[in-house]
Order: C-alpha cells, then sequence, then structure tokens
C-alpha cells in the first residue's frame, strides 16, 4: 500500500499506521515523497515493514514498536529516539541524535551519524556503518553502539554501562570514559549481533570503550538491573 | 528557535530563480521562526553604484521620495513595500551622514555595491509576499526567520543585520557574553542600532574585516570570543560562511549540487530546490567554518 505525502497529509498516514487493522493482511507501506516532514513514522506499534523513499525530518521512527522501517534517504535530528523494539534503516546519513534514549530494538544507519548518536540510550543496538560525530554515546546507560568509521571528540562522555565498539579511529574520550579489554566474551556477543544481522563484518577489528566508573554511583550488588 | 536559509548558485543556470528559491526557504521555515523575516539578496555589481536599503517606518514612500530627491540628485528609488533601495553613485559616508541627520526617521537596513536587504515582523509566510521575494534574481541569498528571545519583536530586531559594506549576518541560537562584547566594540567605533545580540556578532565580524582579518579567521576567531550557542551564516558579497559552535545544539544541513549550495536549519526548507534528492546532503561538523 503506497502513500504520497505530498497528497495525503502526514497526521493521517501516521494514524492510519499506528493504528494498523490486525485482521487486515495489509503489512507492507511505502511512503513517497516525505519532503522532510517531521515525526513521520513515529509512534508505530505492529508488526509492519515500512518503506520511506526519500528525506525525513526530525524524529523519524520515533518510538517505534516492532515495526521494520527502512529509510531511503537522509534522516533529522532524533531518528528512532526512545524506540522501544522493531528495526529501523537508514540508507543515507543521520542527524544528531541518533537513537537518543533508545530502550530496545535496532538502529542501523548506513551512512555517517552526526553528533550526540546515542545520547542517553537504555538498551537499544545502534550500528553506524559510517562514523559518529562528537559526545556519541553521551550519558549511554544500556545497550551497544557499534561505529565502523571513526568517532569524533569526547566519545562516552558521562557514560554509564552502554558498551561502545569502534574499528576505526577514536578523536578522544569524554569523561570516565576508557578503552576496555575486548575478550572473548565480547567478541562473541558482538560477533551474534552482526551473525542475527546478517553483516559481514569481524567483531575481533573492534575496540571496545565503556565507563571507568568513577564519576557515578556504581554498586556491585546491583549489577543484574543495569 | 529561529531558521536559517542561504543558497549559493554556483552557475548562471537559475540567477533568475534565486528569489523564488529563497523564498520557498523562507516558507518552510516559517514554523520555526513566526515572528519577523527578512532576507539579504546579493546581486552583480553595477561600477560605482551604491544600493542603500531603507526602511520607511511610519513615513510614506512619496513623502520619501519628495524629501531625499531634494537631498541627493541622480537617485534611482525602487520602493518595496515599506522599504525603498536607493541607487546612487553617492559615497556611503556620505549618504549615511544624511540618513542619520535629515531622515531621522527612516532606518537604514544595509548597503553595498551588491547587496539588498529586507526585514520586517510578520510570519514569513506574509513578509516574502510582501517584499516580491519571489522575483528577485541574483547570485545568492541569505534568510532568517525569528522566533524572538532575548530582544522585542520589531524590525529592527529581526535579521539579517548588516553592519558594513556587503557585509550581514544571520543566526540560530543566542550569545551570552553580548553586552560586554558590544562595550568593546563600541569603544572601538562600531556602532549598533539595537539591544540584539546577533547585531554584536555581526558588529564583530564587521570590526574584525575592517582590520584586515578575512572572513574565516574572523569566524575561527569568533569560537574564543563570542559565548553562546549559534549557527552563523555570514555573507558577503562573494559569497557566504557557515559556522556552528562547538556543542552544535543549533541545527544545519547543506546540500549540494553541480549548480548550488543550499544551506538551512532543516532539510524541509530545500525539499523544493531543483535535484535536491540527488544532492550531497550533510551536517556542519561543529566548530569548522564552511564557505562557498
Amino acid at each position: 500500500m503506497n502513500f504520497d505525502l505530498n497528497k495525503k497529509k502526514l497526521r493521517e498516514v501516521n494514524n492510519y499506521l499506528q493504528n494498523i487493522d490486525r485482521k487486515d493482511n495489509k503489512r507492507k507501506f511505502e511512503l513517497s515523497n516525505p519532503q522532510g516532514q517531521h515525526a513521520i513514522c513515529a509512534g508505530l506499534k505492529d508488526e509492519i515493514d515500512v518503506t520511506i523513499k526519500g528525506h525525513t525530518g526530525y524524529y523519524c521512527a520515533g518510538m517505534n514498536q516492532k515495526a521494520n522501517i527502512v529509510v531511503h534517504g537522509n534522516v533529522g535530528t532524533g531518528v528512532a529516539e526512545n524506540m522501544m523494539s522493531g528495526k529501523v534503516i537508514v540508507k543515507g546519513n543521520a542527524s544528531q541524535s541518533a537513537g537518543a534514549t533508545g530502550n530496545g530494538g535496532t538502529l542501523i544507519i548506513e551512512g555517517d551519524a552526526s553528533s550526540r548518536c546515542g545520547i542517553s540510550m537504555k538498551g537499544i543496538n545502534i550500528l553506524v556503518k559510517g562514523s559518529v560525530g562528537h559526545m556519541s554515546a553521551f550519558m549511554a546507560q544500556k545497550g551497544n553502539l557499534i561505529v565502523f568509521g571513526d568517532a569524533d571528540s569526547d566519545l562516552g562522555d558521562s557514560i554509564y554501562e552502554a558498551k561502545i565498539f569502534v574499528k576505526g579511529k577514536v578523536k578522544s574520550l569524554g569523561a570516565d570514559c576508557v578503552e576496555k579489554k575486548m575478550d572473548e566474551k565480547n567478541i562473541n556477543e558482538l560477533n551474534k549481533i552482526f551473525k542475527e544481522l546478517n553483516i559481514p563484518e569481524e567483531a575481533k577489528k573492534f575496540k571496545r570503550y565503556g565507563s571507568a566508573r568513577k564519576l557515578y554511583h556504581f554498586k556491585i550488588d546491583n549489577l543484574s538491573s543495569y | 528557535m529561529c531558521g536559517i536559509v542561504g543558497i549559493y548558485l554556483k552557475t548562471k543556470k537559475y540567477e533568475k530563480k534565486l528569489g523564488e528559491f529563497l523564498s520557498g526557504m523562507l516558507d518552510g521555515m516559517a514554523a520555526r521562526g513566526p515572528d519577523s523575516a527578512g532576507f539579504a539578496i546579493y546581486s552583480k555589481e553595477n561600477k560605482n553604484i551604491y544600493k542603500y536599503s531603507i526602511c520607511l517606518n511610519q513615513m510614506s514612500f512619496s513623502e520619501f521620495k519628495v524629501k531625499i530627491s531634494k537631498i541627493l540628485k541622480k537617485i534611482k528609488l525602487t520602493n518595496y513595500s515599506d522599504h525603498v533601495v536607493i541607487e546612487t553613485k553617492d559615497k556611503p559616508n556620505k549618504v549615511i551622514e544624511i540618513l542619520e541627520n535629515q531622515l531621522k526617521s527612516v532606518s537604514l537596513v544595509g548597503y553595498g555595491k551588491s547587496i539588498s536587504i529586507f526585514k520586517q515582523t510578520g510570519n514569513p509566510k506574509d513578509v516574502v509576499k510582501k517584499f516580491k521575494l519571489s522575483s528577485f534574481s541574483g547570485t545568492h541569498g541569505i534568510g532568517h526567520t525569528r522566533m524572538a528571545t532575548e530582544s522585542a519583536i520589531t524590525t529592527q530586531g529581526s535579521h539579517p543585520y548588516s553592519t558594513a559594506e556587503d557585509e550581514c549576518l544571520v543566526h540560530n541560537g543566542s550569545l551570552s557574553n553580548h553586552n560586554n562584547i558590544r562595550r568593546f566594540l563600541i569603544k572601538d567605533g562600531q556602532k549598533f542600532n539595537s539591544e540584539n545580540d546577533t547585531e554584536v556578532a555581526a558588529g564583530y565580524i564587521s570590526n574584525q574585516i575592517s582590520k584586515g582579518k578575512n572572513l574565516e579567521s574572523t569566524l575561527k576567531k569568533s569560537l574564543k570570543d563570542l559565548d553562546g550557542f549559534y549557527t552563523f551564516i555570514a555573507g558577503t558579497k562573494n559569497g557566504f560562511a557557515l559556522l556552528r559552535d562547538e556543542i552544535a545544539c543549533k541545527p544545519a544541513v547543506v546540500a549540494e549540487t553541480k549548480d548550488y549550495v543550499a544551506v538551512a536549519s532543516e532539510f524541509q526548507a530545500m525539499a523544493h530546490l531543483p535535484d535536491v534528492n540527488s544532492a550531497k546532503i550533510f551536517e556542519p561538523k561543529p566548530g569548522i567554518v564552511y564557505h562557498w
């Protein structure tokens, strides 16, 4: 089913996609002419496939649950912000705060992501095939930020228990972020992510970064909840 | 909020459409700044002819025409709503003095051999229609839609700010040390017409350039001297430069094709431009001066 956003109002299209009639068989949708509008496909909550043909504005696929969303273009600020589950793939570049506060699911950016990618992430897996901008994974709590290219300055500033993997160069690490040993457990975990997503990449080529745990009050008793 | 836009034509193909492109860009940024709008259009200079863009404020065009014709001879006047562009061979020192002393109720928005500049309160969608922006041609232009924060919604509080010949600045963000910088600049001979923070940044740039610095090194120096958050587009007769502060909270996106470079706060401001979907689109990095 196709929606042309030049002809149909975004609010109507979002409303339709947010309230899928589960008795209906329609599960594949295509949106054309997004024209950089904001909040395209925000708040989807069913297992549907949506393809967006063009560039989107802020908060595309925000709060996503279960849906698979592919953007054939660039995305503005906060793509897949606060995503709970599902998968969002961006074929182009992403603006700042990609995957911000994401709780779960997978965000794949095939180009570059700008500043503060994965800020305050809470369990999402973010894979950036290009490079990430400065202050990425700022205050990141849980989940994995996996960068195939380089990371700009202050990576992982004030990080909690999220894991950062970078294959390229890191310009500088932020406060309380340190390089950590890439042990077998980490390699296996990362390879598992690549395998599940069918990405031909080797975990051992990546370096791992995480919290030195000097800035926040880490309690070993609460480990299970981190 | 506030929205900023700029378009620089790399080829002659779209020179007649420059105003139409810029008008659409300001339209697209109306939601980011519904209080006022303004734009500067640069076109090829005409030998010794200077253009003075004037806001008439309360004065009617016919009254202004009578008054100015008595003082300045051999002038061409073009009226755009409550603005007038005077074209004359008379040099800035003379014309500015006349405006300041004999026509106090009108205000000079900007001047130069290449620049025409217009700004007014109201929704950007109305402002661009009022000044018939889509009818303008030129080589490059910049514009602004304002959501007022630190100073009132007035023509003087609107962008772009032009503080020297053929220079102007639009700004998304706010500066926190502008009062201090303004004091230093006033001591150094710079004049200001508003309480606005952006005018201080424009004055800072003009002050540096008047001392022989180029635009790029001036903007690099501003990273140390101007405290606050900002995305700037600074226009000169040769092109424009773009700078985001090192934190880069204020957005910017660049689209480049073989014919033009477009800059805007959000992509939706440039969605109407030709071939934009196949353009090279990227987000400018913090603390780096880009210029075209």
